[in-house]
């Protein structure tokens, strides 16, 4: 295509050394997508139970695969990315933190805060499984 | 006035492209779905965490709770809404074909559409007649 003015242009990604602030911006779409084929999870499993106890067995069977679990898993762990980083965008909505340092302490704070999350949660339902 | 009239090409203007006048609701309907969504993924979370390894007559009785019922409906609805708003800005980023664009735009809300139904009928079918 014609550009007959010298309007901006994207500098190129290949350019730039490695940085954490691309790294969690392109994470939050990518766990957005996931959480959207979750999404789906999520209504199955309802929907199974809604079905009756042969196809609610056939769930339950499934997510305590290995298979199951490893979707759990990273379900959980796109959730809480997801969910972390969402506030840090919400944060930024209000015009808050938007200053390089600040950018920087919430991208780590939600690095942690995902991690931490998926740490208690799979101890919490490991505990309330084996119950 | 300029400063508006140089910021769009040429090309745009004779294709009538521009502002279709709604950027701001896409913005807003994504934050309040967002921000709806905090606190029910997070009563989520903690409903299953409890919920791990029960049997059905424990979600049915979950569910028969009207307070959990409605909770989860929320959570279904807010859920797809949001997901169709973050896909939509996915689809129209990287698929550039008119058609394909637009054919992949519909196929994606109608899937949200019947996987809302899904849960919430289901929902509805295990609060009241589970």
């Amino acid at each position: 295509m014609m550009i007959s003015d010298p309007r901006p242009l994207s500098p190129h990604l290949q350019i730039y050394r490695w940085q954490l602030t691309m790294t969690l911006s392109i994470l939050h779409r990518a766990t957005g997508i996931a959480l959207a084929v979750g999404a789906i999870l999520l209504v199955s499993w309802i929907g199974a139970a809604a079905d009756g106890p042969a196809a609610y067995a056939k769930m339950q069977w499934f997510l305590g695969s290995w298979i199951g679990l490893l979707l759990l898993f990273g379900w959980s762990v796109a959730l809480f990315y997801h969910l972390c980083n969402g506030i840090r965008h919400l944060m930024w909505d209000t015009g808050r933190g938007l200053d390089l340092k600040s950018v920087y302490a919430s991208g780590w704070t939600v690095v942690a805060a995902t991690g931490a999350l998926t740490i208690i949660a799979w101890i919490a339902g490991l505990a309330s499984w084996s119950h | 006035m300029a400063m508006t009239r140089q910021m769009r090409s040429p090309l745009g203007r004779v294709l009538g492209l521009g502002s279709a006048k709604e950027g701001v609701e896409h913005w807003w309907r994504q934050r309040t779905t967002a921000l709806l969504l905090v606190p029910l993924v997070l009563w989520f979370v903690i409903a299953v965490i409890g919920l791990v390894g029960a049997d059905r007559a424990a979600l049915i009785a979950w569910m028969h709770n009207p307070m959990s019922a409605v909770l989860m409906i929320l959570l279904i609805v807010a859920t797809f809404y949001h997901a169709a708003l973050g896909l939509q800005v996915v689809i129209e980023d990287y698929i550039h074909g008119e058609v394909a664009k637009l054919a992949t735009l519909l196929v994606m809300r109608l899937l949200c559409i019947l996987f809302v139904l899904r849960g919430v009928l289901a929902v509805l079918k295990l609060a009241f007649a589970g």
